[in-house]
């Protein structure tokens, strides 16, 4: 099934800060995703990469700055109020997430996981989360294993199982969280394969990786971090195929010299 | 060498009834309310709010950390003189026993709870449930089969701590036992027919846990 294209819906990340304990993981970011865009995060481990993905969508709840995803926003800080747990909920509803390690429910078949944001929090009548469900489990090649329990699957039906779990919701942005780190090197194309359908149709996402290959061919801009700035940021092939900041050319390269052997 | 007469235990048969019928009632409802003290208890052990998190604490130390036949004196002897509310002795052991219990109740659903993976309320939290939802729909139901086992070991502890509750004269089938006991002079063969009235239950429901522990032990 098509997902609509959402104009004008986009990612819009100001003076992001957020610190564990004396840990300071994020210092100032600024991130802009335009409506449809595909922006993918690299670097080191440790960058806080994956800390800003989940300030995004407010799993992690930043120190300062402002995030906004669409037409719903939150600035973090001295005198601001922390959103509560109903506004914070309706907020990461709208933010599709994929997790390293999947997270899919154990005591749920795999439609149950599919229809399960749908039937808690959107309150949609069961029939029409089963109808949804079952096409979103075709779009990612799993409608056979609808009755089937997460256990019972492979690393990458898991995680496409999981993508579909995340589009159910309908979300205005998908969040992707080195889905492909925890997989067999035999399983990563069939999840990859899925998240290149979805840029294909319009939707917007930002993509933490160490897939370099890939978010050179995917993402239309990428964004290196390091120790929680960002240290550069442009169109995909420019940065990969010609980085201009030192730290960049060393961590791409540790990556070309692997591909190579 | 001392006769024994098991013939004697038929002309108290009633009693034996009456007394085994309560027990069981009595267990039941002190699990019930026991279990409701415990999810309480344990999930305020787990609150964001640290006062309700010390207050959970507090309760769990002091039922665990004192006999349970003290609290029972205390609750019926004590408790009436500093509140001045008279209550009767089987409301104070239904009291008693069920506050008691949840502290050991309130420690398994903390620690059920807090064995389910950190991803999964995060999953949950990623599709937009609010806490509450997560816990019921997702956290709860996974924990509760890893709770099953211990929490049923602890209601089998309770159906034995029942007969404490014939020190305050409630007619459960210890104190009906003792009753006979005095009238018959053969308290040997009254307080064996007890003790195996007591693992005729029981036995059973030491089985059917062993058995859940095994099938879960084969499921993870």
């Amino acid at each position: 099934m098509a997902e609509p294209v959402k104009t004008g819906t986009s990612i819009e990340v100001r003076g992001l800060r957020k610190r564990f304990g004396s840990l300071e993981v994020l210092k100032g970011i600024d991130l802009t995703v335009e409506a449809g865009g595909v922006v993918a995060l690299i670097g080191p481990s440790g960058s806080g990469k994956s800390t800003l993905l989940r300030c995004i969508n407010l799993l992690v709840v930043p120190d300062g700055g402002a995030v906004s995803v669409g037409t719903d926003s939150f600035a973090f800080g001295p005198g601001t109020r922390l959103p509560g747990t109903k506004a914070l909920a309706r907020f990461r509803a709208g933010a599709g997430m994929v997790f390293q390690h999947f997270n899919l429910f154990p005591h749920m078949s795999v439609l149950a996981n599919v229809m399960e944001g749908p039937l808690t929090v959107q309150r949609l009548p069961k029939a029409e989360a089963r109808a949804l469900a079952q096409a979103l489990l075709d779009k990612v090649g799993l409608a056979d294993k609808a009755e089937q329990y997460p256990a019972k699957l492979s690393g990458g039906q898991k995680q496409r199982v999981a993508i579909a779990r995340a589009l159910a919701m309908r979300p205005a942005v998908m969040l992707f969280d080195e889905v492909t780190s925890a997989l067999d090197p035999e399983l990563v194309g069939e999840v990859l394969a899925v998240m290149k359908q979805l840029a294909a149709e319009g939707m917007t996402m930002v993509i933490v990786t160490h897939e370099i290959a890939f978010a050179r061919e995917v993402a239309d801009r990428v964004v290196f971090m390091r120790d929680g700035v960002v240290v550069e940021e442009g169109p995909a092939k420019a940065v990969i195929d010609a980085p201009r900041e030192a730290s960049t050319k060393a961590f791409l390269s540790h990556f070309h010299r692997r591909d190579e052997a | 060498m001392y006769q024994w007469d098991f013939s004697i235990l038929w002309s108290y048969r009633w009693l034996f009834v009456y007394g085994l019928e309560l027990t069981v009632a009595f267990t039941l409802a002190i699990v019930a309310l026991g279990l409701l003290a415990g999810l309480v208890a344990g999930l305020l052990k787990l609150s964001r709010f640290a006062p309700l998190r010390w207050l959970a604490a507090a309760y769990v130390e002091i039922f665990r950390c004192t006999p349970l036949l003290v609290q029972l004196v205390w609750f019926y002897y004590a408790l009436p003189i500093l509140t001045g509310i008279e209550i009767s002795a089987v409301a104070a052991s239904i009291m008693t026993l069920s506050l008691y219990g949840g502290s050991f109740y309130a420690e398994i659903i903390r620690g059920g709870i807090v064995s389910i993976d950190s991803g999964q309320s995060e999953a949950a939290a990623a599709l937009g449930m609010t806490p509450a939802q997560g816990m019921r729909r997702i956290i709860l139901p996974q924990a509760l089969k890893r709770m099953l086992p211990p929490l049923m070991n602890q209601s089998i502890i309770q159906f034995k701590n029942t007969s404490l509750v014939s020190v305050l004269a409630v007619p459960d089938l210890l104190y009906q036992g003792q009753v006979a006991a005095h009238d018959s002079y053969r308290p040997l063969e009254i307080y064996t027919a007890i003790a195996i009235a007591y693992f005729i239950v029981l036995f059973p429901l030491t089985l059917i846990v062993r058995r859940g522990e095994k099938r879960l032990a084969a499921s993870d």
